[in-house]
């Protein structure tokens, strides 16, 4: 590997642990007395709670605890990080498959089992509303309480909330070519291998949580307004999650473990089983009606996009996924006429979060794959007709927010060049391309310490959440690059809210970017002190001193930083400190509160083959490229694009939930929902960087990692359709759909 | 609470003795009784691989045998690779390759691609995914893992 600055690819820190086994994941972690937690929920998608008898489940042998919604403080507390509608436990009724309603807590995990089946539930079965149509019919039940949301005029229908956003007039625009069609999401969850876990432990006057969390800062904000504590009295653990991809980025279960283990005053422990975390996260599916207008000469003349996003039974952080999601959902491409509407709609089935790239591949899956058609029925070639349009740097694409931040017809132009564009194809293959983007962090508060100790080692203190990203080893690279310290010598701690300072979220690939400025900014700050400590020691003026990465330059010679800092710490010796922040404020009156930080940008650009007879899709080759500004460790970048790209082919070919008619679903855990495995891979995939060093991160980066899912679906639909003519637009392309659809086509394959 | 039946497995060259029910997997013996918590758990039904180990020279996942099942057995966990802190190449081979992100899987990875390269020391790319298809990876280093295998492979048998 290529050295550990900044652009090189050092192993992993941390990676040792993870190789040997002895990472702690927090399923991992022991403490004295603890007790292990079932949850008991109803095999319905919606119920009436009649009663509860507990009678039986208490006189388990081991069982200390069974929690309903009734031992609850009054009325029961609701949490959420939008509204605070989610109770602690169900109350009254169950609004999704899988909802809890009670909890055991047991000194084995097998006597909390036996005792939650023993929890008799009195229930009623009540119509449930598990489809967009279903929820927005006048009759339909109302998911959510309406005095949850007092004034609200949508409160009294399944409409969370509506957003609009456009520009120009779409209604007079006039075009060449029309084209309008109706596209299909689907409900698919994040199956990251390690199911969320979960514990609670009274200590001393206040509470300690651990759980697999992306937002440790946040949670610990959620559980003091729950307990009514100073926030110092919430000690938050957050190991590295075992995956997250968004789904573990919000409170689940902490604050129902945390009255749990106030309650008995010993820790509780609750693991999800995988069946579990299908109930517990998911991305939002989603029903798009696009109209496109495109002039003869294959310029966009307009995009009247609606999108109808069905999230769950609470709002988790579902409508700010909408509506951010929906925001750029005319693409990265100069529109003069835009609508967007996006609708989050409440439904009996699971919340619905976040998950990597965050409500854009809904809507991009859509409008890519229109513009496609478009190009289609002007006889354009659609890699053309997205050059032509794609926005050029420096234009205001998005009228109001930051201007285009890249050179993205670079972008387009590689993927194009690697996939072979113009190169003949064999007879029953086809080619597809497609553009995502996604707009970065809006706002943003990022605190690090660095200290420099004594011998020049140096321990980083950042909030970000390590959940496979790597931002700990980029982290150390700045840290290493900038006071000159070995990478092995740099240790950076994360995952405790009593020991390192603030940070608002790891989400919207934000961490390189703010909490890497600041880290550099901590980094700084330590360089600036050893400028006045080399001005001290060598009795001469401060301004003839540069500190520059890890070097102390004097008028007269140059030294490392650490013969410095020996000379400065002196006898008693001790260590340099510094603290850095980095804050992207709101911006007051923009429709998302803020304008992007960066944006992400992709272009996928596929070659697929259909087997005719089975409607099997393979694809052949697979080209991604991320416009990321700069790569500080390339093999991450690599190592993030392919696997968000693997994951985007997952909602493309294989992954959905089904329901029975009842709304239950019925393909629960590894058997009947399939992830792609090694076999199901492109036989060739080609990852590439435009690196500029235009972005606002340290050293030029941009964020990344979700870009190169955002586009995968309309790449290879388009594929799909160019190979064999079969015409999909509801996603996945299961073989069967494939093979289906090549019944009904009306176009003979080229 | 049902009858203990008292086995005796080795583990990871260390011979243990312990009483476990009948209806114990091995997967919660070693992470419950043993504290060998590298073995992960995950689907708890023989499709994600994440609870991969060695049992007498062949893989298992560990979720789907009986601990009843390992009695006199010889079991090798992700913790009973390396020697002396010392990382087996393969083990490297998943670091310099970048076949690790969030880590949750690759316990059962490693225990997969070292049966393999028992089996096949020099493997196809094609056997590679063959072989590994019952490890699951979200965050889907596939790419990356077979590259690591190929370059142990390389170091093993060149």
């Amino acid at each position: 590997m290529s050295g550990t600055g900044i652009g090189g690819s050092p192993q992993r820190v941390g990676g040792q642990d993870r190789v040997t086994g002895a990472q702690r994941y927090v399923a991992d972690i022991r403490l004295p007395d603890m007790l292990h937690v079932r949850l008991v929920t109803i095999d319905a998608p919606r119920a009436r709670i009649v009663g509860i008898d507990t009678s039986e489940a208490v006189r388990v042998p081991g069982v200390r605890l069974v929690m309903t919604a009734e031992d609850l403080p009054q009325p029961v507390p609701r949490f959420g990080p939008q509204f605070r509608d989610r109770p602690v436990l169900a109350v009254g009724e169950t609004k999704y498959h899988g909802d809890p309603v009670a909890a055991v807590a047991a000194e084995t995990e097998e006597a909390a089992e036996q005792a939650a089946r023993l929890v008799r539930v009195d229930h009623e079965p009540l119509p449930a509303v598990v489809t967009v149509a279903a929820a927005l019919d006048p009759s339909a039940p109302l998911v959510q309480d309406p005095s949850l949301r007092p004034g609200d005029p949508l409160a009294a229908s399944n409409v969370l909330r509506e957003h609009r956003y456009g520009w120009g007039d779409v209604d007079a625009a006039a075009a060449e070519v029309v084209v309008e069609h109706a596209y299909e999401f689907p409900m698919v969850t994040h199956f990251a291998i390690e199911p969320h876990a979960f514990i609670a432990a009274p200590d001393g006057d206040g509470i300690a949580v651990w759980s697999s969390i992306q937002h440790p800062n946040w949670l610990q904000r959620t559980m003091a307004d729950l307990l009514s504590l100073p926030l110092s009295k919430v000690r938050v653990y957050a190991p590295d999650p075992g995956g997250g991809f968004g789904g573990k980025q919000h409170p689940k279960y902490e604050p129902l473990l945390a009255f749990m283990a106030l309650r008995v005053g010993r820790p509780v422990r609750l693991v999800l089983s995988l069946e579990e975390t299908f109930q517990a996260v998911r991305r939002a599916s989603c029903e798009i009606q696009v109209r496109t207008g495109i002039a003869a000469d294959g310029r966009i003349v307009f995009q009247d996009v609606a999108a109808d996003y069905l999230i769950g039974a609470y709002a988790d952080i579902a409508d700010r996924v909408v509506g951010k999601g929906s925001y750029p959902g005319c693409g990265p491409y100069v529109v003069p006429n835009a609508r967007i509407r996006a609708r989050a709609i409440l439904s009996h089935t699971v919340p619905s979060t976040a998950f990597r790239g965050f409500g854009n591949p809904q809507v991009n899956w859509a409008v890519e794959s229109n513009l496609t058609e478009g190009a289609r029925a002007l006889g354009m070639d659609p890699y053309e007709l997205r050059l032509r349009n794609v926005a050029p740097r420096g234009a205001e694409f998005i009228p109001g927010d930051t201007p285009a931040d890249g050179e993205w017809q670079q972008t387009l132009r590689k993927a194009a060049e690697l996939l072979g564009w113009d190169t003949p194809l064999p007879a029953g293959h086809g080619r597809g391309i497609a553009l995502g983007i996604k707009s970065g962090p809006t706002t943003g508060l990022s605190y690090a310490t660095v200290r420099l100790l004594a011998d020049g080692s140096v321990i980083v203190f950042a909030g970000t959440s390590d959940m496979g990203q790597g931002a700990r080893t980029v982290f150390a690279q700045i840290a290493a690059e900038e006071l000159g310290a070995p990478l092995d010598w740099v240790t950076v701690v994360m995952g405790d809210t009593a020991i390192v300072p603030y940070d608002q979220q790891t989400s919207a690939s934000r961490s390189t970017v703010l909490m890497g400025n600041a880290v550099l900014a901590a980094c700084r700050e330590v360089q600036a002190k050893l400028r006045a400590m080399a001005a001290r020691v060598h009795g001469i003026d401060e301004s003839a001193i540069v500190v520059d990465h890890g070097t102390v330059r004097l008028p007269d010679r140059e030294l490392p930083i650490v013969d410095v800092l020996r000379a400065g710490l002196g006898k008693l010796g001790g260590e340099v400190v510094g603290n850095g922040e980095m804050r992207k404020a709101d911006e007051p009156g923009h429709p998302l509160g803020g304008s992007a930080a960066f944006f992400e940008l992709n272009c996928t650009a596929v070659e697929a083959r259909v087997d005719e007879e089975t409607g099997d899709v393979a694809i052949v080759r697979y080209v991604t490229v991320s416009d990321v500004g700069r790569a500080i460790n390339p093999l991450q970048v690599r190592m993030q694009d392919e696997g968000a790209a693997i994951m985007g082919l997952g909602h493309t070919l294989m992954e959905h939930y089904i329901f029975d008619e009842a709304g239950r679903i019925r393909n629960l855990g590894a058997i009947d929902y399939k992830i792609p495995t090694s076999k199901d891979l492109p036989l060739e995939i080609i990852s590439a960087t435009i690196e500029n060093g235009d972005g606002p991160g340290p050293y030029g980066s941009k964020g990344m990692s979700e870009g190169a899912l955002l586009c995968v679906a309309p790449a290879v639909a388009a594929a799909v359709r160019d190979a064999c003519g079969a015409v999909i637009r509801d996603l996945p392309l299961t073989p069967e759909r494939v093979w289906r659809a090549l019944q009904e086509r009306e176009e003979a394959p080229r | 609470m049902s009858s203990m039946i008292a086995i005796q497995v080795t583990v990871n060259g260390r011979r243990r003795s312990f009483e476990v029910a009948g209806h114990q997997t091995l997967l919660e013996v070693l992470r419950e009784d043993l504290e060998l918590t590298g073995t992960k758990e995950c689907c708890l039904v023989g499709e994600c691989g994440a609870c991969t180990v060695r049992l007498d020279g062949r893989i298992v996942d560990s979720c789907l045998v009986l601990a009843v099942e390992a009695d006199g057995g010889e079991v090798v966990t992700v913790e009973g690779l390396a020697r002396d802190g010392r990382l087996t190449p393969l083990q490297e081979a998943f670091l310099d390759q970048g076949g690790v992100q969030c880590g949750f899987c690759i316990p059962g990875q490693v225990m997969a691609a070292d049966d393999l390269l028992r089996r096949i020391p020099d493997p196809t790319p094609a056997e590679i995914e063959e072989g590994l298809a019952g490890n699951l990876c979200r965050c889907a280093c596939y790419e990356q893992i077979t590259a690591a295998i190929r370059q142990a492979a390389g170091e093993t048998t060149s």
